[in-house]
């Protein structure tokens, strides 16, 4: 229709405040959340189900400290010990961090940042966060069997002989997998197809890079797990024998099927956290990131590398020396982007305009406890060093600095950053500054002494120790109730400003130029009213934010009726 | 999800997409990054395989021998011959020849279940001697000791296999009765599209298990 063209005129869209309509009341009813197709209320059922099961999760691990207290018994059985320590440790590595932020955050911020109306396949979204439920479901039926206490590595042959809920358990991370591999499939065609016009590839904000790199990480290694549980499930009910050396298997392919997948998970479940530091770092400094491309490609680069690292877990497990030296050689490659990232984002600080919010600060304590983190996993690849320190607490303060300082903290800082856009309330400040101080506190002295622990000798996942162990356990424990006092306090003052009426959050209160902050807090029901159209990169600091602004008038988004002859002129891909 | 909207002109295109190229392209980059996560599902077991077949080479040529190469022949052209006429279903797809697309996607549906059937018969012959996976195994007729090992793996394969050439049928079932409704023309033909690519991977995996499962010299 000829009318279509002269509809094409790029024109500033000023946003809205305090919207009367947003997707929060687009829908009534508890039908109108479980069945939704809507990206932005599927993010916030993930969101509500990870906290669920952070919380769960995090009170295993207190409980775990609190055990610690004494050398010998402190108040529960050696065998529950070890089935509190595997359900903390699969809890948090299955049902919390790999979905968190690209099934929570991820979900709600990736086609708002596209300009799109919703992910490619919104009800395949559905799906992926019901088979998430039903995998729960198995993992709570575990629980309430009896629990498993192989760890959270089930390793064989020991998780196909001990007779506790390894089956459910196992099956029920399975069927997440599935969920992992839908979403992940689902990001990537989104990202490619469904970018708004005029966003290249070089305009994409760095969250989605680090989202992208994440989705194919999950589609490529997640199938791995799958056939490696599914071997597990075969071996403990019609012992097919293929980790089994009585029978000829071989239990080192277990450990090498299960890496195969585990190791690269680690980058699913850090990789996003990157992307959320990018964005902070770079609004709060009000300065366009320091070497756009670098960040970028460096997460491409970190998933590659990531798949070829998986021996490093298997030092002494009995794999050959060549292979042992040739993993550890290339672990100390993945330090080389993630090095690059770190000197990217303080490069970006330097000399910038930056502001000390909430976020920011999260995303300064991840800078910090991420890069202890990192270089402890240099220390722990190097062969040597690997032997003396492989199984001792050392590893297990290592990890915590990655997916706890790390992930968890730049998780928080993402929570903080996009909570006026999601909910379109403001926070306490001050509690949140003060919160993010207890955090940070209860952290490292839950942490720091776990790394002296380990390198004295103090082997992970044991019951009782010696007694010249018990001051830095008892530290460490201390540190725990820190932690959880700064949760609690984040908690309740996140669900008071729910809650509260006198502080609605205006639509960018950071000043921001990425795509999600260009409509309404909350955003309407389908993220735009027009079609947005993309000129600058995503953090152009320097460029008017009427620039940011701009798009093609498209009454229900990309295409109203009266343009359905020539739909490709209005909505044509860049 | 269409028809929700009822602005819309064309109420195959769903409410979030552009036009009809926009939504046939991201299902097929969809359904290609699954079935890329299908071929490393598969793969954990083609590793297993290649591992268990270096360390135990004489007893895979044994144990292959023990596995009709006609009724794996006679399946394997079968096959082939379902993934022509579902290719055929989608080009009478193309050219809106909606009878003709119904027909072929039935050829291809019953070219499915002779695989199967012959699949049945092949395994209840071996039940019948006691070739079963894993611990059941009682079959004597091997001298190997990791003998239960090769045919463990050849029911995980095959069975998996046949898993999805049941998913199959179940998805082309479905695109039958959306095909007599008039559903699918020549604008709009996204899910005959997607279901081929997916039957031609359950096409191809079967070709590499024929010679890697029956064909060992």
């Amino acid at each position: 229709m000829a009318a279509a063209s002269k509809d094409l005129k790029i024109r500033e869209f000023p946003v809205e405040e305090n919207p009367t309509e947003h997707y929060l009341n687009a829908g009534k009813g508890l039908k109108s959340w479980l069945f939704t197709v809507d990206h932005k209320r599927i993010g916030l059922m993930y969101l509500a189900s990870i906290i669920l099961f952070f919380f769960v999760g995090g009170m295993l691990a207190l409980a775990l400290r609190i055990e610690l207290w004494e050398p010998a018994r402190t108040f529960m059985d050696a065998d529950t010990y070890n089935r509190v320590f595997t359900l903390h440790g699969a809890i948090m590595v299955f049902l919390f961090i790999i979905p968190s932020i690209p099934a929570a955050l991820g979900n709600f911020f990736l086609p708002m940042m596209l300009g799109a109306k919703d992910v490619a396949f919104p009800r395949l979204n559905l799906l992926s966060f019901w088979i998430y439920s039903i995998g729960a479901l198995f993992t709570l039926y575990s629980i309430a069997y009896g629990g498993v206490d192989t760890g959270w590595t089930f390793y064989t042959p020991y998780s196909t002989s001990t007779g506790t809920a390894v089956i459910s358990m196992t099956l029920g991370v399975f069927i997440m997998g599935f969920s992992s591999i839908l979403t992940g499939i689902n990001f990537i065609v989104t990202i490619h197809k469904m970018r708004a016009p005029g966003q290249t590839w070089g305009k994409l904000p760095l969250f989605l890079w680090s989202l992208y790199a994440t989705s194919i990480i999950q589609v490529l290694a997640t199938p791995n797990l799958a056939i490696t549980f599914l071997l597990l499930i075969l071996e403990s009910t019609l012992g097919v024998g293929i980790f089994d050396p009585a029978l000829g298997g071989d239990p080192v392919l277990y450990q090498h099927f299960f890496w195969f997948y585990s190791h690269p998970a680690v980058y699913i479940m850090i990789v996003p956290a990157f992307g959320i530091i990018s964005e902070v770092i770079s609004t709060f400094s009000k300065k366009t990131i320091f070497g756009y491309w670098l960040i970028a490609l460096s997460s491409l680069a970190i998933a590659f590398i990531g798949f070829l690292v998986w021996g490093h877990h298997m030092f002494v497990s009995g794999q050959s020396e060549l292979s042992t030296v040739i993993f550890s050689f290339l672990t100390f490659f993945v330090g080389i982007p993630t090095g690059i990232k770190i000197l990217n984002w303080i490069a970006t600080m330097y000399k910038g305009s930056i502001d000390l919010k909430t976020p920011m600060i999260y995303a300064l304590m991840f800078l910090f406890l991420f890069s202890i983190g990192g270089f402890t996993g240099i220390m722990l690849g190097a062969l040597s060093v690997n032997v003396h320190l492989h199984d001792t607490y050392y590893v297990v303060a290592h990890f915590h600095y990655v997916m706890m300082g790390g992930t968890v903290f730049a998780f928080l800082a993402g929570i903080h950053y996009w909570w006026p856009k999601m909910t379109g309330k403001m926070y306490n400040e001050l509690w949140a500054k003060i919160a993010s101080v207890i955090l940070f506190i209860g952290f490292n002295v839950t942490f720091l002494p776990q790394f002296v622990m380990g390198s004295q000798g103090m082997p992970r996942r044991y019951y009782s120790y010696i007694e010249q162990f018990q001051t830095l356990h008892q530290t460490s424990t201390v540190g725990s109730w820190i932690l959880g006092v700064g949760f609690i306090i984040v908690g309740i003052y996140l669900a008071i400003s729910l809650f509260s009426k006198n502080n609605r959050a205006s639509s960018n209160p950071w000043g921001a130029r990425a795509l999600e902050w260009m409509t309404t807090s909350p955003p309407a029901h389908h993220n735009f009213n027009h079609t947005p159209v993309v000129l600058h990169n995503p953090y152009d600091f320097h460029k008017p934010i009427s620039e940011f602004r701009l798009g093609i008038d498209g009454s229900d988004g990309h295409h109203s009726s009266e343009d359905v002859s020539t739909p490709k002129e209005v909505g044509d891909k860049v | 999800m269409a028809n929700q909207n009822a602005t819309h002109g064309e109420s195959h295109v769903a409410h979030h997409f552009v036009d009809s190229e926009q939504q046939l392209d991201s299902s097929k980059l969809g359904m290609w990054l699954f079935l890329v996560t299908e071929v490393l599902f598969f793969g954990g077991l083609f590793v297993a395989y290649i591992v268990y077949r270096a360390w135990n080479p004489e007893l895979f040529y044994m144990s292959a021998k023990e596995l009709s190469t006609t009724l794996g022949a006679i399946n394997t052209v079968v096959l082939i011959g379902s993934s022509l006429t579902i290719a055929l279903a989608v080009r009478a797809a193309q050219l809106n020849q909606r009878a003709l697309l119904s027909r072929y996607l039935i050829v291809t549906i019953l070219l499915a279940c002779v695989f199967l059937v012959i699949k049945y018969f092949e395994y209840t012959s071996k039940f019948a001697v006691g070739i079963l996976p894993g611990e059941f195994y009682t079959y004597e007729g091997i001298d190997h000791p990791g003998a239960p090992i090769f045919f463990s793996i050849y029911y995980m394969m095959t069975g998996l296999h046949g898993l999805h050439v049941i998913i199959g049928i179940g998805l082309m079932v479905y695109l039958v009765v959306k095909a007599r409704a008039g559903t699918y023309t020549a604008a709009y033909y996204t899910p005959v599209e997607v279901t081929a690519l997916y039957w031609h991977l359950v096409d191809l995996i079967w070709i590499f298990l024929f010679p890697l499962l029956y064909l060992i010299e």
